[in-house]
């Protein structure tokens, strides 16, 4: 058998051809996430200060709606021909197909904030009082968080009818903690104050939901 | 000197599959001998697909017992078994090489030579570049059967292999599984076009509301299926 590193890569490599073919995801979340900033930056005229108060939150709120979009995609993938069917009678490991799509995820994720987060600074004429490095450091951690809990949540709606209102239900709730963190450490560096507890708070949120997804996830998997 | 009766490959005892309060498995036992090729025949709603399902450890028991090759630890034993479904099991986005490709290594096979290998052996051309996603059903049926075949598994459990093949390539299709047969590989065929397995099954097993009603070495149906 292969080594589940191995499995891994193979699983994350086939995700992203499908993507790089079908750009269903990166579509759908850099459509929304435009519209988002488009129509914020109508709606109000905010002042460069005020602009520092309110970008965290509109940040990280049009990413967290414009990743549910990708969370789906990723899963209903496997549902056509029901290919996951392939991969649980196979002797590969659960947990491999689980990290492959949360890394998946994390990447197009990633793409759609390196792309928009130059238009938020445009249209919001954003200028960082604290260090950037701790805006990298704080994107990271905040898109694991986002899509660690949602690939879990993604997969265990899988077999419900109505899966894409199922998946909001289940990750907003549980993703609060992570938005919270992750607003305020953005809003305390645009400022430029101290934002070493709010980082410490994600990093430990990352660090308990990826366990906790992990140790469950083959549960979910199978679940009939 | 008496002959000693061949060791099971697939032993299912008193298996119930329930979905919810509908029950799909209704207490099957049966023992199936390494080498042969079954048929599993029956109409629809029958359990057959259900039966087969379980069997891949795609559907947990509700209760009973299943052993395969001497275990009921379907992880120990999922290398040995392929199984093929109703559906592609495949992306329809890529092309055949690169799925049975992706497929091989979830069981350690690391060459392309052995996915070309199957696929010509279902009668395809691995060197095709299409998507799965355009190919005629047939072939989509027979790119199915290779990547079931992959991992040269002891047991085979096919659903529906033949459906939508053209009469041809599903004759070319039953002598390769008799040849894999031949090989002393078990296979379990659940198919609605019995016809084609005449002469090529060792045994007809016929199934009725859940249950296994009767066992024929002739394709006819035994008055207990009536």
């Amino acid at each position: 058998m292969s080594a589940p590193t191995g499995i891994t890569r193979a699983t994350l490599l086939k995700d992203l051809r499908l993507e790089w073919r079908s750009k269903d995801a990166i579509n759908s979340m850099l459509f929304f996430s435009l519209l988002v900033v488009v129509v914020f930056s109508f709606s109000f005229d905010p002042s460069a200060e005020e602009s520092r108060q309110i970008a965290g939150g509109l940040i990280w709120v049009a990413f967290l709606f414009a990743a549910v979009v990708a969370l789906n995609q990723t899963w209903a993938r496997e549902i056509r021909n029901q290919v996951l069917d392939a991969y649980r009678v196979s002797p590969a490991p659960a947990n491999s197909l689980f990290i492959a799509k949360t890394l998946g995820n994390f990447i197009f994720v990633s793409v759609l904030e390196a792309l928009m987060t130059p238009l938020f600074v445009v249209f919001y004429r954003l200028r960082a009082l604290g260090p950037v490095w701790q805006l990298l450091l704080v994107a990271a951690l905040g898109t694991w968080a986002l899509v660690v809990n949602g690939t879990f949540f993604a997969a265990m709606s899988l077999r419900t009818r109505s899966r894409e209102i199922m998946l909001p239900l289940l990750l907003f709730p549980i993703s609060i903690p992570a938005l919270l963190a992750m607003v305020q450490s953005t809003t305390a560096i645009l400022n430029g104050e101290g934002a070493r507890f709010w980082i410490v708070l994600l990093a430990s949120y990352d660090l308990v939901f990826t366990t906790v997804c992990l140790l469950l996830f083959e549960t979910v998997l199978n679940a009939e | 000197m008496t002959e000693a009766a061949p060791v099971p490959v697939v032993t299912v005892s008193n298996l119930i599959k329930q979905f919810g309060r509908f029950a799909a498995l209704r207490g099957v036992t049966a023992e199936f001998s390494g080498g042969k090729l079954y048929a599993i025949l029956g109409d629809n709603g029958a359990g057959k697909t259900t039966l087969l399902r379980t069997l891949a450890g795609l559907n947990q028991p509700s209760s009973g017992e299943i052993l395969i090759l001497g275990t009921n630890k379907f992880h120990d034993i999922c290398q040995y078994v392929g199984y093929m479904a109703h559906p592609s099991l495949l992306y329809d986005e890529m092309s055949g090489m690169e799925n049975l490709e992706y497929f091989a290594r979830l069981y350690g096979i690391a060459s392309s030579t052995r996915c070309a290998q199957v696929i010509r052996s279902v009668g395809l051309d691995p060197d095709l570049d299409r998507p799965v996603g355009q190919y005629s059903q047939g072939m989509r049926q027979r790119m199915s059967l290779a990547r079931a075949l992959l991992n040269d598994p002891r047991i085979l459990l096919l659903d529906e292999p033949f459906s939508n093949v053209d009469l041809h390539s599903a004759t070319e299709m039953v002598r390769l599984l008799v040849r894999t047969r031949d090989q002393g590989k078990t296979l379990f065929i659940v198919t609605h076009q019995a016809s084609l397995l005449e002469g090529a099954a060792d045994e007809f097993v016929w199934m009725e509301s859940g249950k296994i009603v009767g066992r024929t070495r002739e394709l006819k149906r035994p008055e207990s299926a009536r």
